[in-house]
């Protein structure tokens, strides 16, 4: 089988963050609801 | 495959509808566009991965509470927010650590200043006048070779052939006339520190 010498261009590299991270936001979004009341905005976190 | 047709407004507005799906289709849909934008500021995985966290964070807190308005596009929204953020931490990491006086804590004892107080100074130049008084007591072949050393700054080397005497003579020369200050000094009880 042929070698390949080239090596990949660094700038072809997808840069993605962790999926912890996401997987966080995703989880942070679902718990999350904001309630408004008059002008103020109350953050409640469903465990 | 399909979520890829439907345009950032919609699936904002179906977010912001309670739809949980979409947050999803716009965060893969952006992520590597939004992380590459911050790690070419900060070059470090760890930290980027925080600012893209807190990115998403206000965008959810903006979006649930209603506050977002479609005026701009989506992604360039995103990026501003992410793009302030990375000046904050930047700002963060810069900025000089602040002392506060406390009992425990003086701030006068990490500084100081070396510079002479006026008393100081006074003794200071009092002391080179005694100084040079009592070089003049000296037999003229050792002043010659004190003050071409200790004042201008020669070397032996130089004093010898400008002296016409070898280095050994300039340098016993300079040691007998270092011994007869200190003799002068004792006799007289003078006191040259400040």
């Amino acid at each position: 089988m042929a070698k390949i010498y080239s090596k990949k261009a660094l700038a072809s590299k997808i840069l993605k963050p962790k999926k912890e991270v996401v997987s966080f936001l995703l989880n942070y979004s679902q718990a999350l609801t904001v309630v408004k009341i008059d002008d103020k905005n109350f953050e409640i976190i469903a465990n | 495959m399909a979520d890829l047709h439907i345009p950032d407004a919609l699936l904002v507005k179906n977010y912001v509808q309670g739809n949980e799906n979409a947050l999803a289709t716009l965060i893969k849909r952006h992520e590597s566009k939004i992380y590459g934008f911050i790690y070419s500021k900060i070059s470090d995985r760890d930290i980027s991965n925080d600012i893209f966290q807190d990115t998403f964070i206000k965008v959810i807190k903006t979006l649930k509470s209603n506050s977002y308005n479609e005026e701009g596009k989506f992604l360039p929204w995103v990026m501003r927010i992410s793009h302030n953020l990375i000046v904050d931490h930047f700002r963060k990491t810069k900025k000089m650590p602040m002392y506060r006086e406390t009992e425990e804590f003086s701030i006068f004892s990490v500084m100081s200043d070396d510079t002479l107080t006026i008393e100081n100074k006074m003794i200071f130049d009092q002391v080179e006048v005694d100084l040079k008084k009592i070089i003049e007591e000296l037999p003229e072949d050792q002043k010659e070779v004190l003050v071409m050393r200790m004042y201008q700054d020669m070397s032996f080397k130089e004093i010898s052939e400008l002296t016409g005497v070898s280095i050994n003579t300039a340098l016993g020369r300079m040691r007998y006339a270092l011994m007869n200050l200190r003799k002068i000094i004792d006799k007289h009880q003078i006191i040259l520190t400040n």
